[in-house]
């Protein structure tokens, strides 16, 4: 076993951007990953931002209707793909993952750089769509508008097919590493249950990715060939777009929900100091929404020109997304009781995460009826109900994933007063923006309207007062996080007492993770008091 | 598939120190864990392959149902002979990869790059008859989409939704074969130096693995497209 020097970690060992730029190790991977979805996350958000200015007066406030569809479609092309999609798995993931299982990294090192070079690739040319003409199709690139409208149509949907490949490549590593690279003593039902929900996230992103490729693929060349497969004026079908598109798209919800599951079950047990309830409950429903997420796409298409039997079929599969979900809340809730709960920041988040969640998954109910759904599609009910599962839910956990491993990653504490403040303004912020455009929804406001009717406007201005307070909170948490690296390394090797195996090395870890070889002596949420166990291993 | 690795074990050429192999890396304790993990992602990517041409696959049978005589007569335009030399092209491919495969195992290095190089032969045998097939096609200006020319009296319409089809399906699928061939040049060349025996073999087994797919999907591709009734 290599012999480390103090304060040598992962970070600073070996130096240099080239070794940043050329290194296999996963952790260095992840932050690399962190920083570039911030990145995108930060765009997006300053996105976000204009559009929710320009709705503050109907008719034109600061950007031309033209400008308005650009900036909401790469709003959202950039938060779906750039950001929420890779933003756990990829960044946290990557980092978390392998100390989890106690091994040393992934499975396959070198395809876990490629994808991160492949990540950046579309990127950049995502980057390279926004200015060379932009796009104006909405991030679902619906046929037949999105083969006949101009712009770089072509080069975004390229993008994201590349993306699509580094999402794979993540996928493959994973489900690769969790069969493969346990640590000794660590059966399926030891696996902290973070392992559990990136497992299905990993099968749902092998299994519904490929779809979008060759979907995107076939758009692409349907605008440059006129192929006629989608185009219905040339025979094409375009609701076979739609079910195409959907049939990733929708598995895609749950790549980007899944993972907030994931951070989720590990925060409540650590800062309730209480043993999960309801192990195999969790573990199993993450897999049960993976295999049911994949059969309820048609909920998009209600008005699509389906028919009703299917529709019905749809619904009540739908329906049935919300047994597994509200499994996962009810075990988090009853892990929290009679706990001994420590409102940290990432408590404070995924406190969050259970009010907005149960919010954005309840509503998803009144949707996925198929008598409701004719109202209320295509409404701002609808853009309401999604950010309060992918904001409300995957953001929010996010954040409290980001609070959590921060001094894992990087060794520093930061402020925990400021947390708490800004934890407080997101969360305000958040559900004045979002929880006003369920009122608007429901009073008939179309989504992706520039202009709209007098009777909306204090609405809409009190929707974009909110976002002005969450934009407040994302700026404070950037600003005290960054603060961070202006003073020494502080952070202790298990900050929050946490039971799995990334808190029993040091922070920042050493770059092959453990100083020793890790073997499972307890369970990943076992907060009883020490005594022997009939079915634990004998210490060595 | 480890009773090879296993065998070499209790031959006792596999001892429990192995950091001065430095074809096992550092994150694995054991050759037969690095083997498995690399089989296990193999198999996933493929997973993600026969899903990406699923989509073709789906596609294809939702027009054919929507347009069930233009279909039938495009197909008469392609050439059954062709394409039933290429099917046979490629079935005998599989069989050298196996037997490259089987020889990397038993580190029989002149045989496994012989078995190679016809594999090598046979996937470039197929690309030449696909190129000829192609080239007529274009002469004859049955394209897809917008770009095709052929316009008789009495012509079954849409048929060009077929040949659409025909150029996504056996373009994406030729650019495997042509991926294949470059994987198998790089196991040419590497394999010449010895870099493969029972210990390790995995990127022969894992580009042999690819190759089968490549040589399946066509299996499907050669009835659904010439053989249409």
């Amino acid at each position: 076993m290599a012999h480390y020097a103090p304060g040598e970690n992962y970070l600073n060992s070996p130096p240099g951007l080239w070794s940043w730029l050329s290194t296999v190790d996963h952790k260095r991977i992840g932050i690399m990953y962190l920083w570039s979805i911030l990145f995108f996350f930060l765009i997006g958000g300053l996105m976000a931002l204009l559009v929710r200015i320009e709705l503050l007066t109907p008719k034109q406030t600061i950007m031309t209707a033209e400008q308005y569809n650009q900036v909401f479609t790469l709003h959202g092309a950039i938060m779906v793909f750039l950001f929420i999609i890779p933003s756990v798995p990829a960044a946290l993931g990557n980092f978390v993952l392998p100390l989890m299982l106690g091994a040393k990294d992934v499975a396959f090192p070198k395809v876990n750089l490629m994808s991160l070079y492949i990540y950046w690739t579309g990127a950049l040319m995502a980057v390279g769509a926004i200015v060379l003409g932009g796009i104006d199709t909405g991030w679902t690139f619906y046929t037949p508008y999105s083969t006949s409208t101009g712009g770089a149509v072509s080069l975004m949907t390229l993008a994201a097919f590349v993306l699509g490949f580094s999402s794979i490549l993540t996928g493959v590593n994973f489900i690769a590493t969790i069969h493969k690279l346990r640590a000794p003593g660590m059966g399926w039902f030891q696996l902290p249950l973070f392992i559990w929900s990136m497992y299905a996230t990993a099968l749902i992103q092998i299994m519904a990715t490929p779809v979008l490729a060759i979907t995107l693929l076939l758009l692409f060349m349907e605008r440059v060939f006129h192929i006629g497969i989608f185009d219905p004026k040339l025979g094409g079908d375009p609701v076979l777009f739609q079910h195409f598109f959907w049939f990733y798209s929708h598995p895609a919800v749950y790549i980007m929900i899944v993972p907030g599951f994931a951070i989720i079950s590990e925060i409540i047990p650590t800062f309730s100091k209480k043993t999960i309830f309801g192990y195999k409950a969790i573990a199993f429903s993450s897999v049960a929404i993976a295999i049911v997420g994949f059969l309820v796409w048609g909920h998009h298409m209600f008005v699509s020109g389906q028919s009703t039997l299917a529709g019905a079929i749809f619904s009540f599969l739908t329906f049935l997304v919300a047994i597994p979900s509200a499994v996962k809340v009810f075990n988090w809730l009853a892990t929290m009781y009679r706990g001994s709960i420590d409102l940290r920041a990432p408590m404070l988040y995924a406190c969050s995460f259970l009010l907005l969640f149960s919010i954005g998954g309840l509503t998803g109910l009144y949707l996925g009826a198929m008598s409701v759904d004719v109202h209320l599609h295509d409404t701002y009910f609808i853009v309401a109900h999604f950010h309060y599962v992918m904001m409300g839910g995957t953001v929010i956990a996010f954040l409290g994933g980001l609070h959590y491993w921060w001094p894992k990653m990087f060794g520093r504490m930061y402020n925990e007063r400021l947390a708490a403040i800004a934890c407080a303004l997101v969360f305000v912020g958040f559900n004045v923006t979002f929880f006003t455009q369920f009122v608007l929804g429901s009073r008939g406001m179309p989504r992706r309207y520039y202009n709209y009717l007098d009777q909306f406007q204090p609405l809409h201005a009190f929707s974009t007062y909110g976002s002005w307070i969450l934009g407040a909170g994302l700026f404070l948490t950037a600003g005290y996080l960054l603060a961070t690296f202006r003073k020494p390394m502080d952070a202790p090797a298990n900050p929050w007492g946490g039971k799995t195996f990334e808190w029993e090395t040091q922070s920042p870890p050493i770059t092959h993770n453990f100083d020793f070889d890790p073997v499972l002596l307890h369970g990943p949420y076992d907060y009883r008091p020490a005594k022997p166990r009939e079915n634990e291993p004998v210490a060595h | 598939m480890n009773q090879s690795l296993t065998d070499v074990d209790s031959h006792g050429e596999h001892h429990a120190d192995h950091s001065h192999d430095s074809r096992l890396q550092h994150h694995f304790a054991t050759f037969e864990q690095q083997f498995d993990a690399a089989k296990l992602g193999m198999w996933l990517f493929l997973g993600t392959e026969i899903l990406m041409f699923g989509g073709l696959f789906v596609g294809f049978a939702l027009q054919q149902a929507a347009h069930p005589e233009a279909f039938v007569a495009a197909h008469h335009h392609l050439d059954k002979k062709m394409g039933a030399l290429n099917t046979v092209v490629l079935l005998l491919s599989s069989f050298t990869m196996v037997m490259a495969v089987h020889k990397a195992k038993q580190a029989k290095r002149a045989a496994m790059t012989a078995y190679l190089l016809v594999t090598l032969a046979c996937a470039g045998t197929f690309m030449v008859v696909k190129f000829f097939e192609y080239q007529h096609k274009f002469h004859e200006g049955l394209l897809p989409g917008a770009f095709y020319k052929v316009q008789h009296i009495g012509e079954v319409p849409n048929q060009f939704i077929f040949f659409s089809f025909y150029f996504m399906m056996t373009g994406l699928h030729g650019i495997h074969v042509l991926i294949g061939m470059i994987l198998i040049t790089w196991l040419v060349i590497k394999g010449r130096t010895g870099a493969f025996d029972g210990k390790w073999y995995t990127p022969v087994d894992l580009v042999g693995l690819y190759w089968h797919l490549v040589d399946l999907i066509w299996i499907y591709l050669f009835p659904l497209l010439y053989l249409i009734t």
